[in-house]
């Protein structure tokens, strides 16, 4: 996990007693909240995604099993396929930007601990300032009327008439600058514990940079990028902010997670917005399934 | 000693000094020019975030109007923004208190003890992290309208401290796990009673660890907006009171508040990280 990157004590041999009464006691508040507000939500998402319109009340909806419901997937197709898309995009993009970033911190600054650490609390300082007015903050720098906008038209590097807010690279871009933590600090925490003896030995059997890149350090550092690219994909395909209009979107932007907030919110259409709930869980569920299955760790938390 | 530490002095002692190659040299100002950029690229809207909480703006904070520090004297002039911040660290607080004293229970029982459904167990604090929070907000606000619960203060409350808790299992677990048992062995020997081993020995030890994960509660509960939203019925936090605001103008006074959260989080860390520095030139010197 991203946090991981901060935990760098030793673990202590511990011998695990058989539990009996006090393991309960302190197992069980715990788990039954998360069963009580994590796993019955779940289930009445279930549930409320196959509701049918009350006959009685307008608006209200009353028990049925309308499996009708899933054509929301059909309807809004457009929407899910650029979740998806918006998400790998920003997820590549994101690990670009974070590699050598890492690398840096986690190899490079070895002998400097402080700097490395400073480092590091910069990484993390977009976590203290609001994530909504950090993507206004781009909204309002990226907006026809900012310096950076008409400097670029002034140089023809724009065409006049062209925007950058509201299109799908400003959605990409912002879902890509959110993210960008989540990506560096595991692939930090896989770079930080790489032997550097074995990039020696790499150099001193003739192989290129290039080559003991490839074949060294990117198969030790895989375990940062599963969880790197895991932790940027899940919520980056579930974002509804960036590609909202308020702020990095436009008309042709919608992601799932706009649509479901419209559904759900607005026009108080609770089974679309629970059937589409469910659709992205599963196909995330598939995604990451395959994803784990591919890359071959099995070790997730 | 962590392992960081350890390493760093293993290293020192053990590594054979790397033999210099020009080639290496001639390229080596690419990486830290690369970190350099790439760090001032992530704080670009930090900075606009505070340089604009010194606006000088009527309605919308959109373009630049002067220099003025009225903003921050008269924080709660514009309308709602202090409530809402007042209602996040209510939230954020009663969050943290629960989450953390649910998340360290779990965390202590799943190193020190035995039982069955382990990995049904760590299932269940492993999803609500990787789930959307779309899903979590949506999922929560369907079960509390089938329940008929409102949705207010306390729904928001219970929705945080649901996702909060997986994040200090993780956090508190790491602590747990490199506690040394002897120490605890060494107070039952002692005769000491159960529960003047865990006041007097496992919580001190525990708590870096317990304060981590609080830290971590908070900020997250503090910054949340997904699930909120979805259950937040009239009631704002600072995030959806900056949400529903987006649409006609967002006032100054909210990148002051902001701008503050940034600055006491910052030098939190920071000396944090200071003292460790310390801690770590002391036992340095030691060795």
């Amino acid at each position: 996990m991203a946090f991981a990157a901060f935990a760098t004590e030793t673990a202590k041999e511990q011998t695990p007693r058989r539990g009996g009464k006090i393991a309960l006691l302190l197992l069980v508040p715990g788990l039954l909240y998360l069963g009580l507000f994590f796993l019955v939500p779940l289930f009445s998402l279930v549930f409320t995604s196959l509701q049918a319109p009350s006959g009685v009340n307008f608006g209200q909806f009353e028990a049925a099993f309308k499996i009708e419901n899933y054509a929301v997937f059909g309807q809004y197709s457009e929407q899910i396929l650029r979740s998806f898309l918006y998400a790998v995009l920003a997820t590549v993009f994101a690990l670009l930007f974070s590699y050598p970033l890492a690398y840096f911190i986690g190899v490079k600054a070895r002998p400097w601990p402080l700097l490395q650490n400073l480092m590091l609390v910069l990484v993390i300082a977009p976590f203290f300032i609001s994530f909504l007015l950090r993507t206004i903050a781009w909204k309002s720098m990226l907006s026809d009327e900012s310096p950076f906008v008409t400097g670029l038209k002034a140089i023809s590097l724009l065409a006049p008439d062209a925007h950058i807010t509201g299109t799908p690279f400003a959605v990409v871009f912002g879902l890509t600058y959110n993210f960008i933590p989540f990506m560096t600090l595991p692939l930090y925490a896989s770079l930080e514990r790489l032997d550097t003896r074995y990039l020696e030995a790499g150099s001193d059997l003739y192989a290129k940079p290039f080559t003991t890149f490839r074949t060294v350090t990117i198969p030790l550092s895989m375990p940062g990028i599963v969880s790197g690219v895991l932790l940027t994909f899940i919520p980056a395909a579930g974002d509804y902010v960036n590609a909202s209009r308020e702020f990095l979107g436009g008309t042709g932007t919608a992601m799932i997670g706009n649509v479901i907030e419209s559904n759900f919110l607005l026009s108080n259409n609770y089974p679309a917005a629970a059937a589409l709930s469910i659709i992205l869980m599963l196909a995330i569920l598939v995604i990451v399934l395959v994803y784990v299955r591919v890359s071959g760790t099995k070790d997730l938390l | 000693m962590t392992l960081q530490e350890g390493a760093v002095l293993a290293d020192a002692v053990t590594a054979p000094k790397s033999r210099r190659r020009g080639r290496i040299g001639r390229t080596s100002w690419i990486l830290p020019s690369y970190t350099t950029l790439a760090l001032v690229f992530l704080l670009i809207p930090i900075v606009y975030t505070i340089v604009f909480s010194f606006n000088n703006s009527i309605k919308s904070n959109i373009s630049w109007r002067g220099f003025t520090l009225d903003k921050w004297l008269n924080v709660c002039s514009a309308q709602n923004v202090c409530q809402a911040f007042g209602n996040s660290l209510l939230i954020g607080g009663v969050a943290t208190v629960v989450a953390t004293t649910l998340g360290t229970m779990i965390a202590i029982a799943l190193v020190r003890y035995r039982f069955r459904f382990r990995a049904a167990i760590s299932l269940l604090l492993f999803l609500p992290m990787a789930t959307p929070e779309v899903v979590l907000g949506s999922g929560l606000a369907s079960e509390f309208l089938g329940a008929g619960v409102e949705p207010g203060l306390l729904t928001i409350m219970i929705a945080h401290i649901m996702f909060c808790i997986s994040f200090v299992v993780v956090t508190v677990k790491a602590r747990v796990s490199s506690l040394d048992p002897a120490l605890e062995e060494a107070g039952r020997d002692l005769y000491g009673s159960p529960g003047q081993v865990f006041l007097r020995i496992t919580f001190p030890l525990l708590l870096p660890g317990i304060i981590a994960a609080a830290l971590l509660s908070f900020a997250l509960s503090f910054d949340d907006f997904i699930i909120t939203y979805f259950n937040s019925g009239s009631v704002q936090t600072f995030p959806t009171f900056v949400y529903v605001s987006a649409a006609r103008g967002i006032p100054a006074e909210a990148n002051v508040i902001a701008s503050a959260v940034f600055f006491i989080a910052i030098v939190i860390v920071i000396t944090q990280q200071l003292a460790a520095a310390v801690r770590r030139r002391r036992l340095a010197r030691t060795a």
